[in-house]
């Protein structure tokens, strides 16, 4: 009975399909939104799986030339912040939020929004921004940060996914 | 995780291939274990990173994430994944004989 234990788990890890492509898709504009997925994609390449970024809506903010610095914690409706929402709502709660977490980021290496996407840029992972936000927000590639590789619509998005694993966050 | 005869040297490695002793390396067994990974030559570039992540875990206890590494080992990030097309800093610390390294970043 062990032995054939054993065999199967044996058998399971040999069959254990690694994960070769991931496409992670940001659709929101909050440093909660979008950190995560930095991390993913950044560490994905770091095991050397292919990693493509795809911003849409206010994910779109974090390429942004005019806007990836000054991405804020959301301290309302957000109970991870354990603060009630009506001191969330004060004028500057947000900014020393995002001002905390930032000095605690920085101690774990973890770098500003516009360095991080560089690192990204330069580990090979590709990132674009949807086509119907841009259009919807009136947006061009200029105002983009370079590191950006093009607009894609939804269906170039999943072309480019083939045999990727999705991630939306 | 077993002691094995590897290049000619007896070492200790985890599942992964990880060195678990630090102390029981060389540099022929960097070569074997580059070989291993699909590394065919080790240039004086790799080597520069390999030597700079096991000197900096070697004096801090910890190895150094791929930011740092891009940034203090002389070798910048593109060439780092040129170099280490499957990941330099878990790359680099398997030919250098340290454990494999556990930050995110």
């Amino acid at each position: 009975m062990t032995e054939l234990l054993e065999a199967f788990e044996t058998e399971q890890e040999t069959d254990r399909e690694p994960i070769h492509k991931v496409s992670i898709v940001v659709s929101k504009g909050s440093l909660e939104g979008i950190y995560p997925a930095l991390i993913m994609a950044n560490g994905a390449r770091m095991e050397g799986i292919d990693a493509d970024l795809f911003f849409t809506f206010f994910g779109l903010d974090a390429i942004r030339k005019d806007r990836h610095a000054k991405i804020k914690v959301a301290t309302v409706g957000n109970p991870g912040m354990h603060m009630p929402t009506l001191l969330g709502a004060l004028p500057g709660m947000s900014w020393i939020a995002t001002k905390m977490m930032g000095r605690q980021m920085e101690k774990l290496d973890i770098p500003p929004i516009g360095e991080f996407l560089e690192l990204i840029h330069d580990s090979g992972g590709r990132m674009y921004a949807c086509h119907a936000s841009v259009e919807m927000f009136g947006l061009g590639m200029e105002d983009f940060l370079p590191q950006v590789d093009g607009v894609l619509t939804v269906g170039e998005f999943f072309d480019l996914s083939a045999g990727a694993e999705i991630i939306f966050t | 995780m077993t002691t094995i005869e590897f290049v000619g040297s007896e070492i200790e490695r985890d599942a992964e291939g990880f060195c678990v002793h630090p102390e029981q390396w060389n540099r022929t067994i960097g070569e074997g274990i580059a070989l291993e990974s699909g590394i065919a030559e080790l240039t004086p570039r790799h080597w520069q990173v390999v030597e700079f992540m096991r000197e900096r875990y070697l004096t801090t206890g910890t190895a150094p994430s791929v930011r740092a590494l891009g940034k203090e080992s002389g070798v910048p990030v593109k060439e780092l994944y040129a170099l280490f097309p499957k990941g330099p800093a878990k790359l680099a610390a398997k030919i250098g004989g340290i454990p494999k390294p556990r930050g995110c970043i």
